[in-house]
């Protein structure tokens, strides 16, 4: 690596941010239901999710030949655009983990580049279309495909299982939805991880370091592994706390029925040539079987403040993606700045989150702020709530032992 | 522009599908393993039971092995 330019080392580094912020950000999809049911400590939980991370990046060296996937037109595309667009999508990151919210880490790096290309060559750069049936129509579809298939599977599980002893399934749904939570941790590690990868090795190849088509080197599959892997453990808590239990309350069969139904959404839309968000089939498996429990509620306020991220994700990273590659154009010291608006940019989100940290501790607490009324029959008790493990089993709970005394959450009983 | 229904419909079925026969599968051997301790607790043996319960881990494990395939390949 002997021709670093300057503005080929900041792309790589700010790669790598992304690739960090795209390990926090999702760490949620794997880990929320493990977590939120009890399945997994917090910290045991993400640790899993990160070596499995870790592990998936290694396992395909197939690289995304595109960082777009035909998205814009990247034939000449300068490596300031690819910064500019890394920018716009590590804020939005930042910006929804501070929210709480998932959104898709891969739609906020589609926006960047789409805002970027704009900005770099005009409209003419960005192939309208392909937006429409790679990012929109797969925004609608995966969590319909996740949501539907996960309440079914919760409908069935509670049926099959009502006759039984709550005590004697916990275990074996809690080894089911750790094997499902570590098949999604290691495609995330595998798909993604691939991402930043790619676009490193994009950026090396318009720099002239390595020749085009060549595989990455060993040091950006390291580096781009361990990245996405230090960001899975250090997990986005605030979205972990979202996607389980700020959407709907999770019993063990439910959490179960999610992750498996995740799980099988993402491998099967991968490999049958339309792709799904990660993050959409996720939160829409996690509704799903909140609607697939008797009495289950999803809280649609939460879900409609997510889906409004969702539909801003593109637009916003795209303009935050415009607005960099509108400094970067100046010449050297726009791409200084923008390096530091970045740097600036993240420490403000830093600090703010700061104000009402969520970590390991406190993920499964949902404090009044959060937690609305659910709708049903909301008695939020605020000390030791049990968890409904299922519909008639409110009175079982009582007797069973729960871990974690302080890892208790306000539960809303159900009738 | 061309939306690729065809794909889409197959990830609708085959996602709908697998996930209910997973969930479906494992809940059953779930069940059969606690019919087993309650019939040992009381004495008995459950032997047709614990062996469908192992039969349907084993499809969910050979459902796991293959989607770590898919993930490699």
């Amino acid at each position: 690596m002997e021709h670093i330019t300057l503005l080929l080392g900041i792309v790589i580094v700010t790669a790598l941010v992304f690739d960090f912020t795209n390990g926090f950000h999702d760490t949620a999809n794997a880990m929320a239901t493990t977590i939120s049911t009890g399945a997994l400590k917090p910290k045991t939980a993400v640790a899993m999710s990160a070596v499995l991370n870790l592990v998936g990046a290694f396992l395909s060296v197939e690289v995304a030949k595109t960082i777009s996937g035909g998205l814009i037109n990247e034939e000449g595309i300068r490596t300031e655009v690819i910064f500019a667009a890394l920018v716009g999508a590590i804020l939005w990151n930042l910006l929804t983990w501070l929210l709480g919210l998932p959104s898709s880490s891969s739609h906020a790096l589609f926006g960047g580049l789409i805002g970027a290309a704009v900005m770099s060559a005009g409209w003419s750069s960005v192939n309208g279309s392909t937006v429409i049936t790679k990012i929109l129509i797969p925004a609608v579809a995966a969590p319909l495909v996740a949501g539907l298939a996960a309440m079914l599977a919760t409908r069935l599980t509670y049926r099959l299982s009502n006759r039984v002893d709550v005590k004697a399934t916990a275990k074996g749904y809690r080894a089911g939805q750790i094997t499902s939570a570590g098949l999604v941790s290691l495609a995330h590690g595998t798909n993604d991880a691939q991402k930043t990868m790619g676009i490193i090795t994009l950026a090396l190849v318009t720099g002239g370091v390595i020749a085009p088509g060549s595989n990455p080197p060993l040091w950006v599959i390291v580096s781009a592994g361990f990245a996405i892997a230090l960001g899975t453990y250090l997990g986005g808590w605030r979205i972990i706390r979202t996607m389980g239990k700020g959407l709907t309350d999770l019993a063990p069969p439910q959490g179960f029925a999610a992750q498996t139904s995740a799980a099988t959404v993402i491998l099967a839309s991968s490999h049958l040539g339309f792709s799904l968000s990660t993050t959409q089939s996720c939160s829409g498996a996690v509704m799903g079987s909140g609607l697939g429990r008797k009495g289950g509620v999803v809280r649609w306020s939460t879900a409609t403040r997510m889906f409004v991220a969702w539909g801003l994700t593109l637009p916003a990273a795209g303009l935050v993606g415009a607005g960099a590659e509108f400094l970067t154009k100046q010449g050297t010291w726009g791409i200084v700045l923008t390096g530091a608006l970045l740097i600036a940019g993240s420490a403000v989100i830093w600090i703010l989150s700061r104000r009402q940290p969520v970590t390991f501790d406190n993920v499964n607490d949902v404090d009044g702020a959060t937690a609305e009324p659910a709708g049903v029959v909301t008695t939020a008790m605020a000390s030791v709530a049990p968890p409904p493990a299922g519909p008639l089993a409110a009175a079982d709970d009582l007797k069973t032992t729960i871990p974690g005394p302080d890892a208790e959450p306000a539960r809303p009983a159900t009738v | 522009m061309k939306i690729d229904w065809a794909a889409l419909g197959s990830v609708f079925g085959v996602s709908l599908i697998v996930t209910v026969a997973l969930v479906g599968l494992f809940t059953l051997g779930i069940v059969g393993l606690s019919k087993r301790e309650s019939a040992s607790a009381q004495g008995g043996s459950a032997t047709l039971a614990a062996t469908g319960a192992y039969a349907c881990f084993a499809a969910c494990a050979a459902a796991v092995a293959y989607g770590i395939y898919l993930i490699v390949a």
